[in-house]
């Protein structure tokens, strides 16, 4: 399986809902519609020519500079009989940070996407039990967010020779 | 006087005579409670590691009459907190500590429970004496087991010498009210 075939068939099946793609260290990476994650992953888990059945990792990113696409999800996918892996990379704004869940299809994703609520806020619709699972709960922010000051370098008041850094 | 009678009357007031002593109730139970202390380790990091190597027998928290470790917080005296408490966890061992009985005590070993250590994040308690009083701070990133075994000793010297319901003490009293603990 090449890349350039899985790209063909995805394409060729879903056309514009793929709104772009790229390669980086022979890995092939697919932007795709937000709205479409549930039904282009679920073709590329159980269609024949693609058969990616198992979810790697699924994460959040915040690009603050990227306005309106602020938010990603991003989705590694695995084929494990002939080892072959995919990226795909959906992108929400921070403003109604909301997608679909995908823990109907791989149900790895359930921690996952409660992690990535935790730490970015992310809304996966569809979750059955969208809580908060690494932060205590009373948290009221989210915490990888690229929207906190870094620590002023010249800080003192933790300079110990015992308790502090 | 035999070897025994001499360490165990070292530090103690009383009048001594050819095999007796007269002493203060508080006194004998002080020092009683000090050599049968029962520890609760709450180890979450590398600073149990150290604990582990000080009950071994290299070091023998045994020799301080500590060698009976309590994993329920109901039957121990002294709460040993290891590691770095992470904010989720401060609940967790705030009612640890409410779960102990008096007489008890807390002791904060290593940086991270004392202070947060390295970790000056936003997941990480600041030092435990946020959310429980602490008897006695260790410092150290791991402490050696010396110094684990400096902090019990240290927490020998406290039960030796504080009345013995100190839980009646109204500054006790005051600083339990100051952390919300009934």
């Amino acid at each position: 399986m090449t890349n350039e075939a899985v790209l063909s068939e995805i394409q060729s099946k879903f056309g514009d809902k793929i709104i772009a793609h790229s390669e980086e260290y022979g890995m092939l990476i697919l932007e795709i519609l937000s709205d479409a994650n549930v039904e282009i992953m679920q073709y590329i888990k159980e269609n024949a020519s693609c058969k990616m059945t198992f979810l790697t990792t699924l994460c959040g990113i915040h690009y603050p500079e990227k306005s309106g696409k602020e938010l990603c999800v991003m989705y590694q996918l695995h084929n494990m009989e002939i080892n072959y892996r995919l990226r795909l990379k959906a992108y929400i704004p921070i403003s109604n940070p909301k997608i679909k869940s995908v823990s109907g299809l791989f149900a790895s994703a359930n921690w996952q996407e409660r992690q990535e609520f935790d730490f970015y806020g992310i809304e996966f619709e569809g979750h059955p039990d969208l809580r908060r699972i690494l932060n205590m709960d009373e948290m009221d922010y989210f915490p990888m967010r690229k929207e906190y000051k870094l620590e002023d370098g010249t800080r003192e008041d933790k300079e110990d020779k015992f308790f502090g850094r | 006087m035999n070897q025994l009678d001499k360490i165990k009357t070292e530090n103690i007031d009383g009048y001594k005579g050819e095999g007796f002593m007269v002493t203060k109730f508080s006194e004998a139970i002080g020092l009683a409670r000090a050599n049968s202390i029962w520890p609760l380790p709450f180890a979450t990091s590398c600073c149990g590691i150290e604990f582990m190597s000080t009950m071994g027998p290299n070091y023998d928290l045994a020799r301080f009459g500590s060698e009976r470790l309590s994993f329920s917080p109901r039957q121990a005296d002294l709460l040993m907190v290891m590691g770095t408490i992470s904010k989720k966890m401060g609940p967790i061992l705030k009612k640890v500590y409410e779960q102990m009985a008096e007489p008890r005590w807390v002791i904060a070993v290593g940086a991270c429970a004392s202070s947060g250590g390295i970790f000056d994040t936003y997941s990480v308690l600041q030092g435990i004496d946020r959310v429980i009083p602490v008897d006695v701070y260790v410092p150290g990133c791991p402490p050696r087991p010396e110094q684990i075994i400096e902090g019990v000793m240290q927490i020998q010297e406290l039960i030796k010498n504080e009345s013995i319901r100190r839980r009646d003490m109204p500054e006790y009293q005051k600083l339990l009210e100051a952390y919300e603990i009934e």
